[in-house]
């Protein structure tokens, strides 16, 4: 409807002008509330966005107390920031061999009456609710994971990532729970790219004597390579906002330690978990605190979301 | 090179369905053997069945012998994947692999096998492929070009380069010019007869003059009724299938009275 | 692939050493009876035995695979093995946990966990129930239902029927795709500050304002889902039924809606179960209550997510032992159980009615 070329800068915002001829009332009603709606969920995020700023902004000059015992809120934020990436960082690196191979299960190895099923288990992974996995990494997981992590201390401390006194509930437990909250989503993503691989590149692969591994390298990966990103930077956009594992499952105290290790009981904490174990305490300034550090995370997300978005629409256009 | 192919009572199923029934053929070495026939009468299935690229559809398996020069492709011991690199193919879209090169392209096959290919022996096999498939000329200067970029049919003598870069027996050929302009046909029509000295040739076609103007002998496929699988009619010198068909049904399609 | 070379010009090489069909079952037999050996030489637990095994597997049948097929064959399936193994690792968290969930929730299920709340129990004590969580996760994930289904409901209609690529439209989809992306803290945040402002309440709790931040959450995915859905509607549908003389709106309501129903309803079902189980922006702004509260403009409410991140919090300090953690499980088990109820309908609603949408 608004395929007319666009008279200019005066054009009003409003969608295009109805047809002059009587509408009727059922239409412009519908019409008028179905506009409302996308007005509606424009205004939902302009009140997140302005909620939180107003909430938000006076944490600047927040000090001492009100910034758990950092000396600005900067340094608050940072310390924060900084675990939160390293938890989702580690998150990502565990998560992104076992989807690629689970989405080619899916696309690829498994026969067809067996890849439905396969990719239901997966989407059943992701119907578990957050708590009941960190409830899980807390009570199954974690002391599974003890005698490796003591074992790795034990033969590799002084690789920094293993240094420390041991602990079960470390960044590491986290960070593989939060992998495996990211593994649906990535896997989902992962299996729609490999499917979309033209047959026939599949084929030319094949018809050369390609075995199967040779024609995924050949066709599949080239063909799926700016997806495969995207899909990444979507799964770690969902493992920074994870809230719940982190929370229930690592053990840190205020903005924790600005540390390498990821099995020890010394950890940074992330945003997301720090706002849950605390607001139970939380008042006045504090509040003002933790909505800033929401801000952050907001920010923080949408920077890598927005990013997966792009590289996958550019990838789209280049065909 | 070059061989002869012998199919013995071919039926091929997809599942439970059975879609081609008794196929006898024998394709002479060093020529260009044509099918032709309606769509969905098999012929395209009993091609990809000669290189044992059907079993990349799911469920569909043959009953029969396909012999090669004496070797049976469906002996025990035989790897599916070996058989199509020494029998080449070439599909009806041109299918260069999009984010390689030309040069890349034309070494795919190659790379698969020698690990290190040296940069001599490489630059050798890029050009006697690509003078092979009538491009060089085109293209020689803008090797480290993506192959997308070419036209169609330069884009298909690409896909024949490709195919013949790691020197098969056979080069089957699936309507190949079915996604070209005619100039492009003409280019690709010609490279076939000069393949025919090196290579053993099969193509299916839907263009009757195609298959007259490239083919030493014809096998005309049709299906036996509806819901029937389908079959081969007749096999015959092109000529004879052109001029004189010993069936009645070859004649009625050839001359366009149905299909 | 040597053979290549060496092959006289008359022979092809098609033929390929081939390992025996039975090759990965035998080395898996063997892979699990080295590492089983190693594994009890050492000393070492069920999970290295394993992991001990599954080296040995995948380094016995790539050994084994070059000698007798060759370097290509050997890579090949070595990633099928791989391939695999991610498949089978990415499914024994699923299953350690619903078993988990199963034998330490399922004792605890009885009527009265159901029926009984937490009036007059201590979190550390013994008995209670779930009843007001149960009550309070309804309650508040209808409040959300409320508001998102006709807001996502409308703004995908918008998007497909009326807008065609304005440039508000453009506007709004991007939006969409942010929202995708709140967390789902940042959304209970924003329940917080909006209820600070409007209530002037430092710490305000309230069934509402959960509801407003479960709604920031399913929005989106109710735009996304019955945007498909639309899209997938035939032209030729409403072409013919405007060509009947039928009004726009008429042709959406009795033609479009109808024709789509089915994957509507699916997308709805499930971004119903996604927030259901939602926890941290609960945390925030409903709170923790020991009885049912019926009234979503004041007051805590409980959640069954909440419960569980609360009651745990009191419980696992290792002090108490482990009988306090009961609860905890049976609760989990409760919320899995409403959560995968809702999954389920909404796959066999699309399987069900598919067909007539589907071709």
């Amino acid at each position: 409807m608004s395929t007319m070329v666009d008279p200019g800068p005066e054009a009003p915002e409003a969608p295009p002008v109805e047809a002059k001829p009587p509408t009727r009332l059922g239409d412009l009603l519908f019409s008028k509330v179905s506009l409302v709606s996308g007005l509606i969920v424009i205004l939902f995020l302009a009140g997140v966005g302005t909620f939180l700023l107003i909430q938000g902004l006076p944490a600047l000059d927040a000090s001492g107390e009100a910034t758990y015992g950092e000396p600005d809120i900067w340094k608050f934020v940072g310390m924060l920031l900084y675990g939160t990436i390293y938890a989702s960082l580690i998150a990502i690196v565990i998560v992104t061999p076992l989807a690629v191979g689970l989405a080619l299960v899916i696309s690829h190895y498994a026969p067809k009456a067996l890849a439905k099923p396969v990719g239901y288990l997966v989407d059943l992974l992701a119907a578990v609710p957050s708590v009941v996995f960190g409830l899980w990494g807390l009570e199954v997981l974690a002391p599974k994971l003890l005698p490796a992590y003591k074992w790795l201390n034990e033969h590799f401390s002084w690789i920094p990532l293993f240094d420390g006194s041991v602990n079960s509930r470390s960044l590491l437990t986290a960070s593989i729970v939060l992998a495996l909250m990211a593994l649906p989503i990535v896997t989902a993503l992962l299996r729609e790219i490999f499917a979309q691989t033209p047959r026939a590149h599949e084929e030319a692969a094949l018809a050369l004597g390609a075995t199967r591994w040779e024609m995924i390298r050949l066709a599949v990966f080239p063909y799926a390579r700016s997806g495969m990103v995207a899909a990444i930077l979507l799964g770690l956009g969902r493992a920074l906002g994870e809230t719940m594992a982190v929370a229930m499952v690592l053990s840190a105290t205020g903005t924790g330690y600005l540390t390498l290790s990821i099995i020890s009981a010394e950890n940074p904490n992330t945003i997301a978990a720090f706002i849950a174990n605390n607001y139970a305490n939380a008042s006045g300034d504090k509040i003002n605190t933790m909505i800033f550090a929401g801000l952050a995370l907001f920010l923080l997300t949408f920077v890598v979301n927005f990013a997966g978005r792009w590289i996958a629409t550019r990838g789209q256009n280049k065909g | 090179m070059a061989k002869s192919i012998d199919v013995k009572d071919l039926d091929i199923y997809y599942g439970d369905f059975l879609a081609v029934q008794g196929v006898n053929v024998h394709i002479k070495a060093r020529s260009v053997t044509a099918f032709i026939g309606p769509s969905g009468c098999g012929k395209s299935t009993v091609l990809r069945s000669l290189n044992r690229m059907h079993e990349v559809i799911p469920g569909a398996r043959v009953e029969g012998k396909v012999v090669v020069d004496g070797q049976s492709l469906y002996g025990a011991g035989v790897d599916p994947v070996a058989v199509r690199r020494q029998i080449g193919m070439v599909f009806q879209r041109p299918n260069p692999f999009p984010t390689m090169s030309i040069y890349e392209n034309v070494l795919a096959g190659n790379r698969l096998n020698a690990r290190k290919l040296k940069k001599p022996e490489a630059d050798t096999i890029v050009e006697k492929s690509l003078r092979g498939a009538n491009l060089w000329n085109e293209v020689k200067d803008r090797l480290a070009k993506p192959g997308m970029g070419l036209s169609g049919g330069q884009q298909q003598r690409l896909c024949i380069a490709r195919a013949i870069a790691v020197e098969p027996e056979v080069l089957l050929m699936d309507e190949p010019c079915s996604a070209l302009d005619p100039i492009s046909t003409a280019a690709v029509e010609d490279l076939i007869h000069e393949l025919k000295s090196d290579y053993t040739i099969v193509i299916v076609t839907h263009n009757m003059q195609q298959a007259a103007r490239v083919s030493d002998d014809t096998g005309f496929f049709n299906l036996k009724a509806v819901g029937e699988p389908g079959h081969l009619v007749e096999f015959n010198p092109t000529t004879k299938v052109f001029s004189n068909p010993d069936e009645s049904a070859t004649e009625a399609y050839i001359s366009g009275r149905f299909g | 692939m040597t053979h290549t070379e060496i092959a006289a010009p008359q022979e092809m090489a098609i033929r390929a050493g081939q390992l025996p069909r039975a090759a990965t079952l035998l080395t898996v037999v063997f892979a699990v009876a080295i590492g089983g050996v190693a594994g009890m030489l050492l000393g070492s637990g069920f999970a290295v035995m394993v992991l001990l095994a599954w080296l040995v597997f995948l380094v016995s049948l790539t050994a084994w695979s070059t000698a007798v097929e060759g370097r290509r064959k050997a890579t090949d399936r070595l990633v099928n093995a791989l391939v695999w193994s991610t498949f089978a690792v990415a499914m024994m968290p699923l299953l350690s946990l619903l078993y988990t969930v199963i034998v330490k929730g399922g004792p605890v299920l009885t009527p009265s966990f159901l029926q009984s709340d937490m009036t007059g129990f201590a979190s550390l004590g013994q008995g209670g129930g779930i009843y007001h969580a149960i009550m309070g996760t309804i309650m508040v994930t209808a409040i959300a239902a409320i508001i998102a289904i006709p807001v996502g409901l409308f703004t995908a209609i918008y998007l497909v029927e009326y807008s065609a690529g304005s440039r508000l439209a453009k506007v709004i989809t991007f939006l969409v795709d942010v929202m995708t992306g709140i967390p789902s803290i940042v959304a209970g945040l924003f329940a917080l500050s909006l209820f600070i402002v409007l209530t002037g309440d430092p710490l305000p709790r309230l069934g509402l304002g959960g509801g407003v931040a479960l709604s920031l959450l399913m929005i989106p995915t109710v735009v996304r889902s019955v945007e498909e859905m639309l899209k997938l509607v035939p032209d030729d549908l409403r072409e013919a039924s405007y060509a009947l003389g039928v009004p726009k709106w008429r042709t959406i309501v009795k033609v479009v809606l109808p024709t789509a129903v089915a994957g509507i309803v699916t997308g709805i079902t499930l971004a119903i179960a996604r927030v259901a189980g939602e926890t941290a922006p609960l945390l925030l702004i409903c709170g923790t209550f020991p009885e049912a509260n019926w009234n979503p403009f004041s007051g805590a409410v409980q959640t069954l997510p909440v419960y569980i991140y609360s009651s745990l919090n009191g419980t696992t300090d290792a002090k108490y032992g482990d009988i306090w953690t009961d609860r905890v499980w049976g609760a989990a088990l409760v919320l899995i159980i409403i959560v995968m109820a809702l999954n389920l309908i909404a796959r066999i609603i699309g399987n069900i009615f598919a067909p007539k949408t589907g071709r």
